[in-house]
């Protein structure tokens, strides 16, 4: 699946985006910033208060809990300012 | 009449006049335009601000102010109304976002072009970096938007 990063977010990961294949035990948004945290340094920096960050599953808000199964794009970002 | 729903993100500026003309031109339905702009700011916690840089997410942007549209169309009887929202680099003094919403009466357009900005400001994904005398860096989310924008809940 792919995965996009916004904001400081990309800039502590270092990238905009990549595509992941995380194993079938990494179940829900959650879990998927835990094992992208446990990479190196920089994704652990990005996130390390997750619940501070906001996902969005296919180009719509989710909830930690949201399960990725199925998922094309997922985007990890901080709390929004537009407007 | 069909209405007629705008919705841009660009890095020009927007013309209000203009797009007031656009949505309200050659109909006899509308007796109420409703306008809100957003401004850049010249300051903001005593720091002085030079500009703000909006990046946003592009597909989820279009998508989320798309079903706000879509959702205020619903519970307002409206005629109209055009959501545009600049990206990039903004200067203090400049536009950054426009609301207009059109009715027949005035009260559906106030109440739209509210609960629009309330949610723009909790769910649009867009981030603002500002330029300030103390540096440049990221401006943090604020917790009465969101609580504004769940006050539009139907309970």
């Amino acid at each position: 699946m792919k995965v996009k990063y916004f904001a400081w977010v990309r800039e502590r990961v270092g990238k905009a985006e990549e595509t992941v294949e995380p194993p079938a035990s990494v179940r829900t948004v959650d879990e998927l910033m835990a094992w992208l945290a446990r990479r190196d340094e920089s994704y652990a920096y990005a996130f390390e208060r997750p619940r501070v960050i906001r996902a969005a599953i296919d180009h719509a808000h989710v909830k930690p809990d949201a399960t990725i199964a199925g998922a094309r794009e997922i985007a990890f970002f901080p709390p929004m300012t537009g407007g | 009449m069909t209405a007629r729903v705008t919705i841009r993100i660009q890095q020009a500026d927007f013309d209000i006049a203009k797009e007031i003309a656009a949505l309200t031109q050659g109909r006899t339905d509308i007796g109420a335009v409703v306008s809100f702009s957003g401004i850049c700011r010249g300051s903001e916690g005593g720091e002085s601000v030079a500009a703000l840089t909006l990046e946003h997410y592009p597909e989820m942007a279009e998508a989320e102010i798309a079903r706000h549209a879509e959702t205020a169309m619903s519970r307002w009887p409206l005629n109209g109304l055009t959501v545009i929202h600049r990206v990039g680099r903004i200067a203090a003094g400049e536009n950054i976002v426009l609301v207009l919403t059109a009715s027949q009466h005035r009260q559906a357009a106030f109440q739209a072009a509210e609960f629009l900005m309330d949610y723009l400001k909790a769910n649009a994904p867009f981030w603002k970096r500002a330029e300030t005398t103390a540096g440049t860096g990221w401006v943090d989310a604020r917790h009465h938007d969101d609580a504004a924008a769940a006050r539009w809940t139907k309970s």
